[in-house]
């Protein structure tokens, strides 16, 4: 399509587009799209045909019958935090940004439960649930900023998912417009809706099969109290099996973070937390409750910790040192980003057994690629974040990082873990689909896909690759351990 | 229980079955065939299709075949101080983790340990052309492509053959105590209410009969310092819950059509309640029932809620509820894909799918 066709084509799905959204919530000048190009993956930006801001269900509704009707394709889009390039827009479709769907429809303490809209950011759910002695569970490290439609669309984790679970086991339901523009139910107000489950299947599904517009989450009482211990190590092999330890004595801690050397220097460097940064490695170790439970959960934590031999093990005085404690976890990635002008977060989840043959393989590409690699590490759920460090100044290297990503996931998924435990594939990971996946469940995806949108209109060709794809990234691919093509050399 | 593979087997005769068109009635360990429409079909017999296939206790994760008793598992995960969660229904007879699963049915904890559904990681299917799938996996987190492997929890067979499936165990609780309180419905309705807005150790909250149970999981200090708090006596302790669990209570006796009800916990007395049973601290109620199923399922639908007509029925009122138009073009469009020929369970959930 040439500039002026394009340009026209624009003007007149502007047009109509207007018609049915109050205010000026079409936005179609360059400066006004920019802003929309990228979400929290800024190494991939493609600036959309037009970005729509619906203020309501019935305006959701109308600019999804407009689309179905032109085919025209459709990119959601909550705060744009999603590190997966989900977000990422179509040249020649909206993008339709749910953010200013953002009212707290209710909150029913009787119920334990929430009703949203899919703008209202993840930690303003809890803020609001506080007076009721509530809180709402996952908690992703964006939570201050990211929005429940995007934690839906992402099946978001956090730090306290072992105990607490995903985004998945914190739904009771969602509002869905589908393609078509007509709405449906997903769950129910009880603890499952009739039929198949479509709320786990929508959960996690990157904005392919419906656009929510409102969402019910489960709201649980907050913990009398929290208390975190940190344990250093000499080793990284012992850290791992200290986290081994700890679940063989039948301890479910709240969370349970382990990070490496480099990151844990990173992080004290920049908050101070006070880490001991001579250690291998840390771990902090978080139990929650009642009083009395908690204080005999972190003595039992504090043992299991030295007997597995940690070199030290601090328990926080207060709340002001669990904080500080926790400081370093939470800015782990700004620490990161402040040592290097660029980085890239690695999500592969593996069982965590083969945590050491992992962190030795990743310190392997490290040292063949010249790239440092920190590792941040959900050690209780087995959810890995290798980050990445690299300068995109520095001509190849983007790409060369790019690559090393792409040989840790492959390792993820030949030690039997998988690509992605909570920041989704989007487009960032989707030529690692075809080594987690067979021909034949791509194309079940595919299928799958093709029930809720026919014409395939619903963020394209993000998630699940073409078979066609697959073939051309081929020489990569991985089954069960194996190498399809072995006698090819990987880089 | 042998421990044996036979999913090639599985394969060929729902390759063969497909070809004919025969419908197929899948069979784990019968448990729950009363559950549901009847099927009539060729037996596809997953309980032969047997063992736990990987355990490793600090992984938190559970891989069995889809025949495995769930009365072996809980066997192995007890010995690692573990357990299943859900805590599964076995009814009268010995039921599997694949029924389990497809059932997606929960037991008394389910409110606070979750549903199959929940715990399930991944899965090895068997579809509608014979084909064996893998979904999800064996690790706590994973958003890789969509989660058909949690599409399947409930779907009773229909959609495939479950043949193995991985599941995240967790710690057994060091203590387990069983309080019972005099209490109406309606103080029992308030007290669960206030208790599930602190951070009570609860993993069983019921009433019968004019009398609230309750029951506590956690560390000994926890659960002595609630037990104190709540009050009430210990009543029949861990037998209650069994009996709960496996529909083994006098209530469930009655040869009279039970609804299972999935409410909202606050819900007060429905019109169509005539005896009842009021379980997770509310939100499903077990009814014996005068109203035609319409009203019942109008009334239920008002609320957000949904029926099914879980045992006894005439074979004729559809055992579960009905969907609107979108839902039911969903449902199907999905049977078209996960089974094109129409024979895996045809009609156990709804007639169309």
């Amino acid at each position: 399509m040439n500039e002026i066709e394009r340009a026209r084509q624009r003007e007149a799905l502007a047009d109509r587009l207007r018609a049915v959204i109050n205010g000026p919530h079409v936005l179609s000048s360059p400066q006004e799209l920019k802003p929309y190009e990228c979400d929290g993956l800024a190494a991939y930006r493609v600036v959309p045909l037009l970005v729509v801001l619906p203020g309501s269900t019935e305006e959701v509704k109308a600019t999804l019958r407009i689309c179905h009707a032109e085919g025209i394709a459709v990119v959601a889009r909550g705060a744009g935090t999603g590190l997966s390039g989900g977000a990422l827009p179509h040249e020649d479709g909206i993008l339709l940004s749910l953010a200013r769907l953002n009212r707290i429809v209710s909150i029913e303490p009787d119920n334990c439960c929430a009703r949203v809209q899919p703008g209202v950011r993840n930690l303003a759910i809890s803020e609001a649930a506080k007076p009721h002695g509530l809180y709402y569970a996952p908690d992703p490290s964006s939570q201050i900023a990211c929005s429940i439609g995007g934690n839906v669309a992402e099946n978001a984790g956090g730090v306290h998912c072992l105990k607490y679970g995903l985004t998945v086991n914190n739904l009771l339901g969602v509002e869905m417009i589908t393609i078509e523009g007509e709405r449906v139910t997903l769950g129910g107000g009880g603890l499952d809706g009739p039929g198949y489950d479509l709320l786990a299947l929508i959960t996690g599904s990157e904005g392919m099969l419906g656009i929510v517009v409102e969402v019910m989450v489960k709201l649980l009482p907050i913990p009398q109290r929290a208390q975190v211990a940190l344990a250093a190590f000499d080793e990284v092999e012992t850290a791992g099996r200290a986290v081994a330890d700890i679940i063989a004595a039948g301890i479910l801690p709240a969370g349970l973070e382990m990070m490496d050397n480099p990151s844990l220097r990173a992080a004290e460097d920049f908050v101070h937390a006070g880490y001991p940064t001579d250690a291998a490695a840390i771990l902090l170790c978080e139990v929650d409750g009642g009083n009395e439970e908690v204080s005999e959960d972190i003595a039992k934590v504090r043992q299991r910790l030295l007997d597995s031999g940690a070199s030290e093990v601090r328990t926080a005085d207060d709340d002001t040192e669990r904080a500080r404690f926790w400081a370093g976890r939470k800015a782990a990635f700004p620490a990161v980003g402040r040592i290097s002008p660029d980085y890239y977060c690695m999500d592969g989840t593996i069982p965590r057994k083969h945590l050491p043959h992992v962190l030795s393989e990743i310190a392997r590409y490290s040292e063949e690629s010249g790239l440092r690699v920190a590792n941040v590490f959900h050690a209780g759920d087995g959810n890995l974040h290798p980050l990445i460090l690299y300068d995109a100044n520095n001509p190849g290297e983007l790409e060369l990082a790019e690559e090393v990503g792409g040989r840790i996931l492959e390792l993820c998924v030949e030690v039997g873990g998988t690509i992605t435990g909570e920041h989704g594939v989007g487009l960032e990971k989707i030529n690692q689909m075809c080594a987690q996946f067979p021909p034949e469940e791509l194309q079940m995806f595919h299928d799958v896909k093709a029930v809720f949108d026919p014409k395939g209109l619903l963020n394209p060709g993000k998630a699940i690759p073409t078979l066609n794809r697959c073939a051309e990234f081929g020489a990569m691919h991985v089954k069960a351990g194996d190498l399809r093509f072995p006698h090819l050399e990987r880089f | 229980m042998a421990d044996r593979d036979i999913a090639q087997e599985l394969a060929e005769q729902v390759l063969d079955a497909a070809g004919r068109r025969q419908p197929l009635r899948l069979e784990g360990l019968n448990s729950k065939d009363f559950y549901g429409h009847a099927v009539q079909g060729e037996p596809l017999q997953l309980g032969g299709h047997s063992g736990i296939t990987s355990y490793e206790p600090t992984e938190l994760v559970m891989t069995a075949r889809a025949g495995t008793p769930i009365a072996e598992i809980e066997a192995a995960l007890a010995a690692n101080g573990q357990m299943l969660a859900f805590e599964p229904p076995s009814f009268a007879g010995e039921a599997s983790i694949g029924g389990a699963v497809a059932s997606g049915l929960g037991g008394p904890r389910r409110p606070w340990g979750g549903a199959p559904r929940d715990l399930l990681l991944g899965m090895t299917l068997l579809d509608g052309q014979g084909r064996i799938l893998r979904f999800g996996g064996q690790v706590m987190k994973n958003v890789a492509g969509y989660d058909l492997s949690r599409l399947m929890a409930g779907a009773l067979g229909t959609l495939g053959a479950l043949l193995e499936v991985s599941i995240k165990v967790l710690p057994a609780p060091v203590v387990e105590r069983s309080l019972v309180l005099n209490l109406s419905r309606d103080r029992a309705l308030q007290l669960m209410r206030e208790l599930a807005r602190q951070p009570a150790p609860l993993s069983g909250a019921c009433h019968l009969d004019d009398q609230l149970h309750l029951r506590l999981s956690g560390n000994a200090a926890s659960v002595a310092a609630w037990e104190k708090q709540i009050g009430g006596d210990t009543g029949d302790g861990d037998d209650f819950w069994h009996q709960l669990r496996n529909h083994g209570l006098v209530f469930f006796e009655s040869e009279r059509p039970l609804w299972r009800l999935s409410l909202p916990p606050v819900t007060a007395r429905l019109d169509c309640e005539q005896q009842t049973l009021t379980d997770w601290a509310g939100s499903q109620r077990w009814i014996y029932s005068s109203c035609g199923a319409m009203e019942i399922r109008d009334e239920v639908a008002k609320i957000g809620g949904h029926a099914i007509l879980f045992r006894h029925g005439d074979g004729k009122t559809p055992v579960f509820h009905p969907l609107d138009s979108v839902r039911e073009r969903l449902h199907r469009g999905l049977k078209q894909t996960f089974d094109p020929q129409g024979i895996l369970n045809p009609g156990r959930q709804y007639a169309s799918i």
